[in-house]
């Protein structure tokens, strides 16, 4: 992984499921989808604390979101699926019908408060 | 009022074991229900003062909502059907039936979550099982890629790790689990054995595990970046090829990732492989509460499962050319209909793009992203809760959806069948 880079991994959480019934437009859907969660040592390595906001930049697009820490590896970020993650995710799918939405290599830029 | 033995279709497990109360024509308690059951038999359960249909967004009649969706897909060069997954398996035949009256595509949300296993099984096979025999038979659990502790909350407690079976008298303790992922999830506390792989190298494991299976030798070196040294793999192979009854539960870790139906080819081929030793099977870990049923009905009817094509007069089928993603990322969809399902919020914006730039119909049961964006919308009633149907269970077992909590809206198989009726009157075959 190229210094500077993370591996954006996507996936369900149980917030984000619940709040896909209670409605999507409600603070839980839309928490736990924009939200990324970061390691410790990558939280430190960019200076930030929890509640931060990120700018993540992907090949296909980008997104600002808030950070947290979480039981993470170092290079690794997650957040939970929706319309905000989808920004980063790119159309290619090569030949399989499956874009890549999990493994996605992105930078971070700490914006200001 | 109780309703017992209720179908939860919020997620591929499927309980048929939930207890309803209605009290005042709204769902109070779903006992039994896990967190994301329980907040879909409370959210759908209460009464909608929304009205049953939309064109531009503005209340229109159910009669001219349906012929204004009719004109805009009979009108299409090539119409796009897509979602499904979260409706009856009779909504889905009117879904089918539509797409080949029209020549247009119909692709459901297996193609962005469980496609490749799909492609896996058209090409390898599938050594699999249900969760009963899991329940009753199955002494080693293995999830690779799955967080079912958040995906699938009861699948650990109802089906797999938990509960005791026929020949697992202890239950937990005549179990072994292990997960395998790219990182510690809550599901990992649930495990015996937690196996943290580097992402991107599912295959490689996987390939691994099948050498080691078949009693191959293979090299240290060849392990290295993948997160597990050659020891933790020979003991993964040892304890497979040594349980009576092994299960592997393959998740989006592996279908979504850098592989993607390589990954889940070379699971198949791995516990083809152990079927030679012991007996092993494999079970997708499903995502939406029927897009089993999808796949199977699309099976039956097209001979495919998802991914269809009928601009010729007959099914095909090809990934990656006749699949969501690509069919609107290339623009080649000049109209949509969307039925139960929130593409705009789950698809690339490249995909979701096209969506906003051609007419798009929607069919759900509440306001959702892609409602916002449809010029004709149907509020439906919710199948499993105010429409009757068939649901299908990850491990392809059908199951009745009940209505308990009549709804004023029409089904999902209702709108959908006079959407068909009056595409017919406008395009006779």
């Amino acid at each position: 992984m190229p210094e500077g880079k993370l591996v954006l991994i996507t996936g369900r959480s149980t917030k984000q499921g619940t709040g896909i019934s209670n409605g999507k437009y409600l603070a839980e859907y839309q928490e736990a989808t924009t939200v990324l969660g970061l390691s410790q040592a990558d939280m430190a390595r960019h200076g930030l604390r929890d509640g931060d906001t990120v700018r993540l930049i992907s090949r296909y697009g980008e997104a600002t979101v808030k950070c947290r820490s979480e039981d993470l590896p170092d290079g690794m970020a997650f957040m939970a699926f929706g319309s905000t993650i989808n920004q980063l995710v790119g159309d290619e799918t090569y030949a399989s019908g499956m874009p890549d939405t999990k493994g996605l290599e992105i930078e971070l830029e700490k914006t200001p408060a | 009022m109780q309703v017992d033995n209720v179908v939860c279709a919020f997620c591929g497990c499927v309980c048929d074991d939930i207890s309803v109360t209605i009290e005042d024509g709204r769902i109070t308690q779903a006992k039994n229900a896990c967190v994301l059951g329980k907040a879909w038999f409370l959210s759908h359960g209460q009464p909608s003062d929304r009205p049953a249909a939309m064109i531009d967004g503005q209340p229109a009649s159910l009669d001219d909502a349906v012929d204004t969706a009719a004109r805009l897909l009979a009108q299409a060069r090539y119409p796009l059907i897509y979602g499904l997954s979260s409706t009856s398996c009779e909504a889905q035949r009117q879904a089918v039936a539509l797409a080949e009256a029209l020549g247009g595509c119909i692709d459901c949300c297996t193609s962005v979550c469980h496609g490749p296993s799909g492609m896996a099984l058209q090409g390898i096979g599938e050594p699999t099982c249900t969760l009963g025999e899991v329940k009753n038979r199955a002494d080693l659990i293995i999830y690779w890629g799955s967080n079912p502790g958040e995906s699938h909350p009861r699948h650990m407690a109802r089906y797999a790790v938990t509960p005791k079976g026929m020949f697992i008298p202890r239950g937990r303790k005549d179990r072994t689990v292990v997960l395998i992922d790219v990182r510690p999830t809550p599901s990992a506390r649930a495990a015996d054995l937690f196996l943290q792989v580097k992402p991107g190298k599912d295959f490689e494991l996987l390939w691994s595990l099948r050498a080691l299976v078949k009693g191959q030798a293979i090299e240290e070196a060849g392990l290295v970046g993948t997160g597990l040294t050659l020891a933790q793999l020979t003991d993964l192979a040892e304890r497979m090829k040594r349980c009576k009854f092994g299960v592997l539960f393959v998740g989006q870790g592996l279908t979504q990732s850098r592989g993607k139906h390589l990954n889940t080819s070379a699971a198949f081929m791995l516990v083809r492989d152990l079927n030679s030793v012991t007996k092993f099977a494999l079970v997708p870990m499903r995502g939406h509460g029927n897009v089993t049923g999808i796949d199977n009905v699309l099976g039956w009817q097209t001979g495919y499962p998802f991914g269809v094509n009928f601009s010729r007069g007959y099914p095909r089928f090809n990934p990656g050319e006749f699949t969501v993603v690509d069919v609107l990322s290339r623009n080649e969809a000049d109209a949509a209909l969307i039925v139960a399902s929130d593409p705009v919020a789950s698809l690339p914006r490249k995909a979701v793009r096209r969506l906003t730039e051609v007419p798009t119909i929607a069919l759900d049961t509440h306001e959702s992203e892609t409602t916002r964006i449809a010029q004709v919308v149907f509020i439906t009633a919710t199948a499993g809760i105010s429409a009757e149907g068939t649901i299908y269970r990850m491990d392809n077992v059908p199951l009745h959806l009940s209505n308990v909590l009549p709804s004023p809206h029409p089904s999902d198989e209702q709108v959908l069948g006079r959407i068909l009726a009056r595409v017919k009157e406008l395009k006779p075959c």
